[in-house]
């Protein structure tokens, strides 16, 4: 079958299915009334050219089949659904599994897009790599593939990350990268973000910007949880082998949003299958310290895209606050903020000393240290399942691994290292 | 006749081009600023942009950014920055003046309570720069209807397919940003304003003002040479920033640099058509 039969396949599969979840962006890129291209016109025809370029890409098999060879061979994919038994006696209830994404090659979900977003910029012809990082797990990805494929690299991190996440950016420094600290506004995620930005509208002939999560202009959003999708298509079979039907629940963390867009997506369209994201509620949702942009937030425009977002009525951009420098942004994806509106997944917040005692309970039952920013997920997991009955399976997803933080977890238990 | 449209008609007739200074609302503070804005027509400027300062000005360079910063930390607002337009208008009816900002604070007023709003104080276009025309269709029915021009900005990346759907949505003046990047960095040279203009006087019969990078008063009078209009923005916001004391706040010396400046880029761009 040639490209051009598989995109009128794929065509044919969104209008047989008209009431289908998944069938979003539209061509601007909406999902309702969030997302669209809101960028400088500098960029917008670079945003265009992608667009098309992600199209192209989509419908080849070839790409297809190379994704797969490095998702299985350099990824370490797929990774394993684990019944979590000791978890699941302590807090008596669901069945709790873990989809284990630390296991991943860098140790978090986020090697899943940039493995896809890389091999597009290979086809692009960039031979120049930008991207911003939170807690630094989606830079130490990005700078992973420019070393493997011999690119250029330079990541933007806020200056306050920089000093919270000091091994990480160590790390990106030996894979080849220039890590630059950003010290305007608080110098965290969002100021990363507009500096990346910024370096991208400067060189645009040729810089690829490798957008870490389901947010920014269109296709981004778009591509981003497609690439993240193979979270949600393993847990499904993998779950149809372990217990022969679907999961009841499935929990995940949310900062931008994309491993929890990654695991919820294949499951829009199963009614039953119940989807909850967990924000980070910070010091508390209504201390005035918190990332929580979807319940504390309202709509507007940043980064490119139409979203909830932290802001004051002046339409000025909150400064967000968690304890996992991951979760730390005030907007949010714009397909969650969607699903939100339209009611098909249930948000709530996890605060930062809930996700403090989840990381310990995990890493005590489990064997497995979970990242700051799933253990937000683990925590809401653990308020709710000893609501549900034993025969409830609960998948929650650990999107990362939580070495990078047992500086932070120290600093707050009191521990010196 | 809008008044951007009779002042850009009027110096057509004059023979000479435009420059349009910009500065920051409530940069370093609302008295300081509004005392710059009133005086800028005298020391020159024929057109004036407003900077509605923005937590995140990602297509701005750090002196601009700089600039939003002072003007958030000063108690700016988008009720502020139209207050200050407001009293402009007190003691001038002819400048035209230009909102240049971000969509956020518009969506956070609302769209048509803005236009409306802007229109009654005394705006004449908006400069929205993270609002392509395909992402315009919340502000263009309200601005219209206000009375407003919406100024598109047109890019080096801008092609050929693209350069009519861009100028078929605009109104006022095209704003050409003449180099990829942001604000107040490196220069265009004159071959490539050369290069790019031919392509844009295709495209639109709107007057064509260029911004991004010109300093200097010899790059003001290059670029009335090549277009209609010079903006010029993050070098006179940089003599602002140099004249304040260590805390950031106004000195007797703010106001007279800032106009000298403005002053001498005018005489640029008044005689570059001459000889």
């Amino acid at each position: 079958m040639s490209a051009a039969d598989t995109s009128g396949a794929e065509r044919s599969v969104a209008e047989a299915l008209p009431n289908s979840l998944r069938a979003g962006p539209d061509p601007r890129g909406r999902f309702g009334i969030f997302g669209g291209r809101f960028v400088a016109e500098t960029l917008m025809p670079l945003v265009l050219e992608l667009d098309a370029a992600y199209a192209a890409a989509k419908a080849d098999p070839a790409f297809r089949t190379e994704l797969d060879y490095y998702l299985k061979d350099y990824v370490g994919r797929p990774s394993p659904l684990w019944f979590a038994r000791r978890l699941t006696e302590e807090l008596g209830g669901a069945r709790i599994y873990m989809k284990r994404e630390e296991l991943n090659h860098t140790g978090s979900h986020k090697l899943n897009n940039v493995m896809g977003q890389i091999l597009l910029a290979r086809r692009m012809g960039r031979s120049r790599i930008v991207a911003e990082t939170g807690a630094g797990q989606h830079g130490v990805a990005t700078a992973t593939v420019c070393a493997l494929f011999g690119l250029k690299c330079t990541i933007y991190m806020g200056a306050t990350d920089v000093e919270r996440q000091k091994p990480n950016v160590f790390r990106m420094r030996l894979l080849g990268a220039e890590v630059v600290p950003v010290t305007s506004g608080a110098g965290t995620l969002k100021d990363a973000m507009n500096e990346a930005m910024r370096d991208w509208v400067t060189n645009v002939r040729d810089t690829y910007f490798l957008v870490g999560t389901v947010a920014g202009p269109h296709p981004y959003p778009q591509m981003v949880r497609d690439f993240q999708s193979v979270i949600g298509e393993e847990t499904r079979v993998q779950m149809q082998e372990a217990e022969g039907r679907l999961p009841d629940v499935i929990v995940a963390a949310i900062g931008g949003g994309s491993n929890a867009m990654g695991i919820f997506h294949p499951f829009l369209d199963d009614p039953s299958v119940r989807l909850i994201g967990v924000e980070a509620a910070g010091r508390g949702l209504d201390s005035g310290e918190t990332a929580a942009s979807i319940l504390r937030g309202r709509p507007g425009v940043l980064h490119g895209n139409r979203t909830y977002l932290l802001q004051n009525e002046d339409g000025q951009i909150d400064e967000a606050h968690s304890i996992s420098a991951g979760l730390d942004y005030p907007g949010i994806g714009p397909e969650h903020s969607w699903l939100a509106d339209i009611g098909r997944v249930e948000y709530v917040g996890a605060t930062d000393d809930q996700a403090l005692d989840a990381f310990q309970l995990c890493t005590r039952t489990e064997g497995i240290i979970p990242a700051l920013e799933s253990a937000h997920a683990l925590a809401h997991a653990a308020v709710i399942a000893p609501t549900l009955s034993p025969e409830t399976l609960l998948v929650v997803n650990i999107s990362g691994r939580g070495d990078k933080d047992i500086f932070t977890v120290a600093a707050h238990l009191g521990v010196t290292l | 006749m809008s008044r951007i449209a009779r002042r850009f008609a009027a110096l057509k007739e004059q023979g000479r081009g435009a420059l349009i200074p910009y500065l920051q609302a409530c940069d370093p503070d609302y008295d300081t600023s509004l005392a710059l804005l009133r005086a800028m027509p005298g020391a020159g400027a024929d057109l004036i942009e407003i900077g509605v300062p923005f937590s995140d000005p990602s297509a701005d360079g750090p002196t601009i950014q700089l600039a939003a910063r002072r003007g958030l930390k000063a108690g700016s607002s988008m009720v502020r920055v139209l207050e200050m337009v407001a009293r402009f208008r007190e003691d001038d009816a002819d400048t035209p003046i230009i909102l240049m900002g971000y969509l956020n604070p518009i969506e956070a007023y609302g769209h048509a309570r803005f236009c409306a709003d802007a229109a009654r104080a005394g705006v004449d276009g908006l400069i929205v720069v993270d609002m392509p025309p395909e992402e315009a269709d919340l502000l263009d029915g309200p601005a219209v209807e206000a009375g407003l021009d919406i100024i598109r900005l047109v890019a080096p990346t801008t092609d050929d397919v693209r350069l009519p759907v861009v100028c078929g949505h605009a109104s006022g003046f095209i704003y050409y940003v003449s180099i990829t990047g942001v604000t107040g960095t490196r220069t265009a040279s004159s071959d490539e304003l050369a290069a790019a203009l031919p392509r844009l006087r295709a495209a639109t019969d709107l007057p064509v003002a260029i911004g991004f990078g010109i300093r200097s008063p010899e790059q003001a009078a290059a670029a009335v040479r090549a277009a209609d209009a010079a903006v010029v923005a993050s070098a006179l916001i940089a003599t602002l920033e140099d004249s304040l004391d260590e805390q950031g706040r106004a000195t007797p010396d703010t106001l007279p640099r800032v106009l000298a400046q403005l002053s001498a880029l005018a005489e640029a761009v008044r005689s570059a058509r001459k000889a």
